[in-house]
C-alpha cells in the first residue's frame, strides 16, 4: 500500500555510530518517554529535532531555529477522514451508484498514484537528500500517510466491493468474476506487505525520530524494508491498474 | 552522542525478543486468505470447511502470540499500550466498515459469523503487530 515514504534516512545505516553527533542540543524526548504520553501529543524541537548527524555533514541553514511541531497522528486530519467515511457509508446505504463509483475511482486512483509516485519518484529523490533534510521531510510526510493511506484503502475496497455487486461481477457466472478475484488476491498480497512490514517500520521510525537522539543505524535498518518491498508492491499496483482497466473496458 | 547513549540504542536494536511480529503476520495472512476465499464465493453460499480451518489456525496463532507478548519482561509497556489504543481504534473502524458492507449485502448466519471472527482477529492482530514493532525499540523504564 504505502510503498514509498520512503527511502528517507537510508544512508543512516552506512554511517558508523561513532561518527554521529548531536546536531541540536534541545530535547523533546522526556515528554514522550514518560508514562501517559499520547501519540497525538504535539511536542516541539528545533529543526532537526536533536537528530544525530555526521560531523562532516552540514546542517541546513537555520537548523537551530524555531520549534517545529510534530504529531505522529495529525489530529487536524481526523475530521476529514471521518467526513470521507461518513460519505462512503451514506453512498453505500442509499445505493448511490455515482457516489460509490466516485469513491472507488477517486480513492483507488489516489492510492495507486501516491503509492507509485512515492515509491519510485519521491523515494529515490529522498535517498539523495541530506540527512537533516530527509529527517525533516519524513517528519512531515509520514504522519500524513498514517491517516491518508488507510482511508484511501478502505474507501477503495468498500466502494469497489459494492460496485462489483451492483454490476454483477461478484457472481461466479459473471465473465468478470475471475478478474475480481484476481484483484482481491492482489489486494491481499499488498495488505500483508503493507500492514505486516511497512506500517510497523513506518511507525517505529516515527517514534525513533521523536527521541532526543534517534538511533541512525536502527532507522536505516527499518527503512531498508521499503526498498526490499517496493518492487513487490509496485508490481501489485501495476497489476491492479491492468485488472481495473480491463474490468472497466469489458 | 555519548558512548552510553550509542550503546543503549544498539542494545535496543539488537536485543532478542520472541518473533511476535512474524507470528502476527502469519495470523493476519491466514485470515486474509480465508477472507479472499469466502469473498470469492459471495453472494452465493461458500463452502465453509477451508475457511473455518483457516479461522481456527489464525485464532490459535493469535492466542499463542498474545501469550508470548504477555510473558515479556523488561518491555516498554507504556509505548505498547499507547500504540495499541490508537491503532485498535483505527482498525476497529476499518473492520467495522467491512462488517457493515457484508451485513448490508445480506450476508447472514454462519457465513457472517466466520467473516466477523476473521475481521475480529484482523482488528486485534494489526494493533498488536504495530505496538510490538514500536515498543521493542523503546527504552525500558
Amino acid at each position: 500500500m504505502f510503498i514509498g515514504g520512503a527511502f528517507a534516512a537510508l544512508k543512516f545505516s552506512a554511517t558508523p555510530v561513532s561518527t554521529w553527533y548531536i546536531y541540536s542540543g534541545s530535547v523533546w524526548g522526556p515528554e514522550l518517554s514518560v508514562k501517559g504520553a499520547r501519540m497525538t501529543d504535539v511536542v516541539s524541537a528545533p529543526v532537526p529535532g536533536g537528530v544525530a548527524v555526521p560531523l562532516d555533514h552540514g546542517g541546513p541553514p537555520g537548523a537551530t531555529g524555531p520549534a517545529e511541531p510534530f504529531q505522529i497522528v495529525p489530529l487536524a486530519g481526523l475530521p476529514i477522514v471521518a467526513a470521507a467515511l461518513v460519505g462512503l457509508v451514506v453512498a453505500i446505504a442509499f445505493n448511490a451508484l455515482w457516489g460509490i463509483d466516485f469513491f472507488h475511482v477517486v480513492s483507488g486512483a489516489l492510492w495507486t498514484g501516491i503509492d507509485l509516485f512515492l515509491g519510485f519518484i519521491i523515494g529515490p529523490i529522498m535517498g539523495r537528500m541530506s540527512i537533516p533534510a530527509r529527517v525533516e521531510f519524513s517528519k512531515r510526510l509520514m504522519p500524513k500517510m498514517v491517516l491518508l493511506m488507510p482511508t484511501l484503502v478502505i474507501c477503495t475496497l468498500a466502494a469497489g466491493w459494492q460496485l462489483a455487486r451492483h454490476e454483477g461481477n461478484l457472481l461466479t457466472s459473471s465473465p468478470n468474476h475471475g478478474w475480481v478475484v484476481a484483484s482481491m488476491v492482489v489486494v491481499g498480497v499488498m495488505a500483508i506487505v503493507a500492514i505486516g512490514l511497512l506500517e510497523p517500520a513506518n511507525l517505529a521510525v516515527l517514534f525513533e525520530l521523536k527521541k532526543p537522539v534517534p538511533n541512525g543505524p536502527l532507522i536505516g535498518k527499518l527503512m531498508k524494508r521499503f526498498i526490499y518491498t517496493a518492487g513487490v508492491t509496485g508490481a501489485m499496483q501495476v497489476a491492479t491498474l491492468i485488472i481495473m482497466t480491463r474490468l472497466a473496458s469489458r | 552522542m555519548s558512548a552510553a547513549q550509542a550503546g543503549a540504542g544498539t542494545d535496543l536494536a539488537n536485543r532478542k525478543l520472541p518473533p511476535v511480529a512474524e507470528i502476527a503476520v502469519v495470523s493476519m495472512a491466514l485470515v486474509i486468505v480465508g477472507g479472499i476465499y469466502m469473498a470469492a464465493h459471495l453472494p452465493a453460499h461458500p463452502p465453509l470447511g477451508l475457511a473455518e480451518v483457516l479461522l481456527v489456525l489464525a485464532a490459535a496463532v493469535l492466542v499463542a502470540n498474545v501469550v508470548l507478548v504477555a510473558r515479556l519482561r523488561d518491555f516498554a509497556w507504556a509505548s505498547f499500550f499507547l500504540v495499541v489504543k490508537w491503532s485498535l481504534l483505527a482498525y476497529l473502524v476499518i473492520a467495522g466498515m467491512l462488517e457493515y458492507i457484508f451485513v448490508f449485502d445480506g450476508t447472514r448466519g454462519q457465513i457472517l459469523v466466520v467473516l466477523t471472527c476473521m475481521l475480529a482477529i484482523f482488528a486485534v492482530n494489526v494493533p498488536m503487530l504495530l505496538a510490538f514493532s514500536v515498543a521493542r525499540y523503546q527504552p525500558v523504564p
